[in-house]
């Protein structure tokens, strides 16, 4: 069982105890623990269960790569899964528990599927389950999410209690990772005069170092941190932020760094985490190495740690991992972590190298501790449980067969380091094979490639393959040096560090331990604990023709965990390639892909979320609706009323009202949301007879015209009212949501394409507030608000006709009224400054009083518009419809050589008499066709499907007509007029629908030309 | 004028950094050739201003000309004047071909500022605010988070940002939020 | 994430204040021409492995739209220049013949013009 050490712990402070709980059970640990550490001191060597046969599993490192200590920290709306317990620092009044177990972590129904395991094989769900079909949906499917599984997913009831940001930061040298590396590297390129960023994800800086020991410029490796962490800080063009992980690395000198800003002291305030999104001309990897685990049968017991994490609990953190250790290896520096546990007063019972001929000076001084080194030797297999108790050691070179058991209740093994090359890799560095340390490093012969076609990232250190203090620290100066200089800040001569370890002797490449172990080993010898893979996996999957890398990953699922594969993706790929009597490079690794460790989804939102989730675009009367009942939509990005509700009202009744009463008495519409574009210059005409379907050029100024744009491929796109302010001048109206995309496209032709012409275009749809006056009692009311101000614009029938517009003052307000009408009624829209918009919507309504005016909604708006058999793009159009399909032909200038999609729907498709054409559409009942409704014909399809006639675009119950009405596109629909057609609607019923002319009211337009 | 209202009316937030609704501001559109010398009288006339080198404002007195683009700049005049300058500057254009056109209502107007300004911009929009990237008198179009906008530094270090009406509201809260009092970066 | 520097404004901006307009130099054909021409203009492009043309818009910045030149393989960025040009100008073409010898991208290639 683990403890806590009377010594060491150089991250803890003693004198602060932390109060916490795991699984309900109170524990104590100390500032500066991290989760792990703690859990470890309270003697709780098992943490959770695993992910599919449900086996113990305790901490098998003590940083990000961690596989098995995850955890469910927090409750309620902080409430987490799958956090690692390594990386998560501890505070006071943490709550963690154990996951994937049920019903405890100490007894786990579950755990049967471990006795099960030579079934649970390797693609074993998709040969099992794939018969009967319908089995896996009703009966796998559910028993095996519940089987399987990480953390429960949080109450989908409750919000994230924190909030997230972005920073954007720019540096000529972005340094990753804050290990003795990183700040030589930082050291070197800041001596240029560059502007540096270093990243460090842990609290404390320094990396292993301190850990590993040897001297920098001949003092303990502290001291040269402490020293160089002072004088970068010193110096102005140096940032240096910990706790913040370089989590990717994308084109052109992108990166983003993950700053955990309050995971350690939640309630402090203030954002969580922070995503910096940085642009750095140049970045260096000085991400460190991971230690590999060896492949021996148990290796996953709890108790069994890397070699090089057990040290770091013994020094950073003053834990005991255990009264009787064993030590495995393939290469010296295992045995680091012999002398460190001997000096903690922890008996090493065995160092077990597979080296025949061992290792150099550090196997000589543990040997000289009284240490009993065994060489040749392996683990044959860890004894199953819920902590090691019993080792079994056999020779490496075969089958398995014990030489001897020991007693122990932890094991330390090492199988060699492998560079974190992920932050290269990750936007395309190439890797070689390191044939003497037995990984993959950068190749720095080709790098990632920036825009200007060279490379932008240097790697350096350990992570770049180089292991000794004094070859790591020389290779992060000239990393340093070199990526300032290619930042464009010529290097000044900066010496690197010196720095000293032990010379060590060739580690041993080792894949598999004993070499030949049986297949009874092989299935107990985890190669991925998270997602529970083992060699026997690999090998199978092999066997079954998964000869490529990634096939054999996603077969397996080895590397698909949350881990990425940290620990196990080397040891998988080199079973495979031994499977397949291929080497390693030639397998090749799989890819590595950003973020290097899991991110929170609140930091990609960043800010993004409640309020601000989006932008939400309000008009100037906004506030109004609000208060006044207004039933929301959202159009595009606007919020717009669906209706004006009154107190007890539901929103059908309100429609139905409001459009009675705009066609009785008067209605308001806020149509502020429609688009305004001014296009001036002495070729506006000829430019807009090109976006037009129609000839706005013959426009005389001071009238209307509605214009039809469409793309190239024909479709409709837009529409809208033209209005021609004067003889180089004209106005342009889209629809809602529609004015930046047509100012876009305006912008498109006239800066690519049509270059010559002298036309500029202005977007004023945000400058006014455009309210639409509406019914009967419109003209009345603005003569009351002239006649109120003494004056104003003369809004009569003979000054200002349909279809024109004019200048002036209604009331006390400088306006401009179009006298146009999307309703078929008498009706005005009248512009006025955004700023003034409120005033005068308030005049209007006061005004209206005894007119019985009332506002209203879109939905209103539609009916009235669809009463009289008015199209609205986006719903008679898909962008699949062109004019010709709604029967605007009249809209269409045969006098024009040329517009925007003329040519295509000259093509055979468009001028098919099979189109589907808009009619009008009468339910023979009277109720409402269902919206999107198709109508079924004669006959079947190829595919045995009931052939389709047509579809409706737009329906809706009319007040006025006290029916159901809808518009529809139906083949050769113009000539089959008083047909009936039938709608199977999704609700099981069958509607039926005559044809019928899409205009419903007022065929003859006698009320909106009044 | 006591109609005329802007977005925020008022609204005021301190954290980092003051953000605060620099009220209703007269806004004119002008497009034409940014070369010629009517042009350049008109800007002088209607602002007192220069016509400014690309991604830069030139301020005077009682106004101000920002460079939008090569052809297009954002003439600042009193809001009460808005109107008639804009006829004045079509009037004195109306030989050659260019665009003046009032916007002062469409748009929102803030100013940012105390010692966060530079770290709260940084967070909602993508550009270097390095005090030796970005200095006073620079005029620079990018993205507010997720809505475009403009703006630049003045001599105060003050930051001075325009965005269009209808988003006023989502800039104000957006900006206030990275303002929070306990979200300083400390990068400037 | 792309930086292009906008040839109008001076900035160099990212990603997210661009946006994307497909290939370049495209040759409008409208009424009069034939099937194929129109059809060809309408949907046939380009998707090399390497030099590459195409139209950016500086939409949250200044709003001009722009050429650039670029490698799809490597994101190597050759140029970015006019919007005012139906044909790469000689700069840009040197400028990749430097980087690229003998490229060839539709009817334009290295030395040609």
């Amino acid at each position: 069982m683990s403890t806590r050490l009377a010594k060491h712990g150089r991250l803890i402070d003693r004198s602060k105890q932390i109060a916490f709980t795991f699984n309900g059970k109170s524990m104590k640990g100390f500032a500066g623990d991290t989760l792990a550490s703690a859990l470890l001191a309270n003697g709780q060597v098992m943490m959770g269960r695993s992910f599919k046969y449900h086996r113990p599993r305790g901490v098998v490192a003590s940083g990000s790569e961690e596989p098995n200590a995850l955890m469910q920290l927090g409750v309620g709306d902080r409430y987490e899964p799958n956090q690692r317990a390594t990386t998560t620092e501890l505070f006071s009044g943490l709550t963690a528990q154990s996951q994937n177990h049920w019903p405890s972590l100490e007894f786990d129904v579950l755990a049967v599927n471990n006795k099960l395991s030579r079934f649970l094989t390797a693609g074993f769900y998709y040969k099992m389950f794939i018969h009967p079909r319908p089995l896996w949906k009703h009966v796998y499917e559910p028993i095996i999410r519940k089987s399987a599984g990480l953390g429960a997913a949080p109450d989908k009831e409750l919000k994230d209690a924190d909030t997230y940001e972005h920073f954007y930061f720019f540096a000529d040298v972005l340094v990753i990772g804050g290990g003795v590396a990183g700040l030589q590297a930082a050291k070197a390129a800041a001596a240029s005069g560059a502007k540096v960023l270093v990243l460090e994800q842990n609290s404390h800086w320094g990396g292993r170092a301190p850990v590993d020991g040897g001297t920098i410029d001949g003092e303990a490796p502290e001291v040269w941190i402490e020293k160089t962490l002072a004088e970068l800080k010193a110096m102005d063009n140096v940032t240096l932020r910990d706790r913040c992980m370089g989590s990717g690395v994308y084109d052109h000198g992108y990166a983003l760094g993950y700053e955990r800003l309050t995971d350690h002291a939640p309630g402090q305030g203030g954002p969580r985490h922070r995503l910096w999104r940085i642009r750095a001309s140049q970045i260096v990897t000085a991400t460190g190495a991971i230690e590999r685990p060896l492949s021996f049968a148990g290796n996953d017991v709890p108790g069994v740690m890397l070699a090089a994490s057990m040290r770091d609990y013994v020094v950073n953190w003053g834990i005991n991992p255990g009264q009787k250790v064993v030590v495995a290896t393939n290469n010296d520096d295992a045995y680091r972590t012999a002398l460190v546990l001997h000096d903690a007063g922890v008996e090493v019972v065995r160092v077990v190298d597979t080296r025949e001929t061992g290792g150099g000076a550090l196997m000589e001084a543990v040997r000289e501790k009284g240490i009993r080194v065994e060489l040749g030797r392996a683990i044959a297999k860890v004894k199953d449980g819920k902590c090691v108790t019993e080792v079994a050691i056999c020779a490496q070179n075969g089958e398995g067969g014990a030489r001897e058991t020991v007693q122990a209740d932890a094991v330390a093994m090492s199988g060699g380091w492998s560079p974190v090359v992920h932050l290269w890799s990750h936007c395309g560095g190439k890797l070689i094979w390191d044939e003497v340390n037995a990984n993959f490093r950068p190749d720095a012969s080709r790098p990632p490639l920036g825009h200007d076609g060279n490379g932008f990232v240097v790697p350096a250190g350990a992570a770049n393959g180089e292991f000794g203090l004094g070859a790591l620290l020389e290779d992060a100066a000239a990393a340093g040096a070199k990526a300032a200089e290619a930042a464009g800040f010529p290097a000044k001569s900066v010496a690197a560090a010196k720095g000293e370890s032990e010379e060590e002797a060739r580690m041993e490449a080792v894949w598999l331990m004993p070499a030949k172990a049986d297949i009874k080993l092989r299935m107990k010898s985890w190669l991925d604990y998270q997602n529970d893979v083992k060699v026997s996996d690999v090998q199978l999957a092999a066997r079954e023709g998964y000869e490529s890398v990634e096939h054999t990953k996603r077969y397996t699922t080895l590397g698909m965990a949350t881990d990425q594969g940290k620990l196990s993706n080397i040891n998988g790929l080199a079973i495979l390639a031994d499977s397949l009597n291929s080497e390693i490079p030639q397998v090749g690794t799989t890819t590595f892909r950003p973020p290097y460790h899991p991110i929170s989804l609140g930091a990609i939102a960043g800010e993004a979320r409640a309020e601000i989730f989006q932008p939400v675009r309000k008009t100037p009367i906004y506030d109004w609706f609000d208060k006044n009942g207004a039933d929301w939509e959202p159009v595009g990005q606007w919020r717009r009323p669906f209706s004006i509700n009154k107190p007890g009202e539901d929103r059908h009744a309100a429609v139905n009202r409001e459009v009675k009463n705009t066609r009785e008495n008067l209605g308001l519409l806020d149509a502020s949301t429609l688009g305004k574009l001014v296009v001036k210059g002495p070729d506006a005409g000829k430019f807009l007879d090109m976006l037009y379907t129609n000839m706005m050029s013959t426009l005389k100024p001071g009238k209307c015209r509605y214009g039809l744009m469409c793309t190239e491929n024909g479709f409709l796109m837009d529409d809208g009212v033209v209005a021609r302010i004067d003889e180089d001048t004209f106005l342009c109206h889209t629809t809602t949501g529609g004015a930046e995309r047509i100012h876009g496209w305006m912008e498109e032709w006239l800066q690519t394409e049509w270059w010559d012409m002298k036309v500029y275009v202005a977007n004023v749809t945000e400058q006014y507030a455009q309210i639409a006056v509406v019914g009967p009692n419109a003209r009345k009311v603005l003569e009351k608000l002239n006649a109120a101000a003494g004056g104003g614009m003369d809004v009569s029938k003979e000054a200002l006709p349909f279809m024109e517009w004019r200048d002036g003052k209604i009331g006390e307000f400088d306006a401009r009224a179009y006298r146009i009408s999307f309703s078929g009624e008498l009706s005005y829209e009248i512009a006025v400054a955004a700023s003034e918009g409120q005033a005068f919507w308030d005049a209007l309504m006061e005004a209206g009083k005894e007119f019985g005016v009332m506002p209203y909604g879109t939905e209103t708006l539609h009916i009235l518009r669809a009463e009289k058999g008015f199209i609205m793009i986006g719903d008679e159009t898909d962008g699949t419809v062109i004019p010709q399909d709604l029967g605007l032909h009249w809209a269409l200038s045969k006098k024009k050589e040329d517009y925007l999609g003329k040519r295509a729907q000259q093509r055979s498709h468009m001028v098919d008499p099979e189109r589907w054409q808009l009619v009008g559409l009468e339910t023979v009942d009277g109720s409402v066709l269902p919206d999107g409704a198709y109508a079924v014909g004669e006959g079947v399809n190829a595919n045995g499907q009931r052939n389709m006639i047509g579809r409706v675009t737009s329906t809706y119950h009319s007040a006025t007509l006290g029916r159901g009405i809808a518009m529809g596109l139906v083949k050769h629909g113009p000539k089959r007029m008083g047909e009936v057609i039938e709608f199977p609607g999704t609700d099981g019923k069958t509607y039926k629908a005559k044809i019928v002319d899409p205009v419903f009211y007022d065929k003859d337009g006698e009320k909106q030309n009044v | 004028m006591s109609k005329a209202v802007s977005v925020l009316n008022g609204a005021r937030y301190s954290g980092l950094a003051t953000v605060e609704d620099a009220g209703l501001q007269g806004m004119i559109t002008l497009r034409g050739d940014l070369g010629s010398k009517a042009l350049k009288a008109a800007v002088k006339a209607a602002t007192g201003a220069e016509v400014p080198a690309q991604g830069s404002i030139s301020v005077a007195e009682n106004g101000a000309a920002a460079w939008m683009s090569p052809d297009e700049l954002l003439l600042l005049v009193p809001y009460e004047d808005a109107v008639a300058k804009t006829a004045e500057v079509a009037e004195a254009l109306k030989g050659e071909h260019a665009l003046a056109v009032n916007v002062s209502d469409a748009r929102a107007f803030f100013r940012l500022s105390g010692e966060g300004a530079r770290e709260v911009l940084g967070k909602v929009s993508p550009v270097d605010f390095d005090a030796a990237a970005f200095k006073a008198g620079q005029f620079r179009r990018s993205r507010l988070a997720q809505v475009a906008g403009a703006f630049w530094l003045n001599g105060d270090g003050s930051f001075y940002i325009i965005c269009f009406r209808s988003v006023g509201e989502y800039v104000f809260k957006l900006l206030s939020a990275a303002a929070h009092p306990q979200s300083k970066v400390g990068v400037y | 994430m792309l930086i292009l520097e906008c040839p109008y404004c001076g900035v160099k901006a990212e990603e997210t204040e661009l946006a994307a307009g497909g290939e370049a130099h495209l040759k409008r054909y409208g009424p009069g021409s034939s099937d194929d021409e129109f059809h060809d203009y309408l949907f046939m492009r380009e998707n090399p492995k390497g030099v590459h043309f195409e139209r950016w818009r500086h939409a949250n910045g200044c709003g001009k739209w722009f050429h650039a030149a670029r490698c799809t393989m490597t994101l190597e960025v050759f140029g970015t220049y006019t919007a005012q040009t139906s044909v790469p100008t000689q700069e840009i073409m040197d400028k990749i013949a430097a980087k690229r010898p003998g490229w060839t991208w539709r009817e334009f290639a290295d030395g040609k013009k």
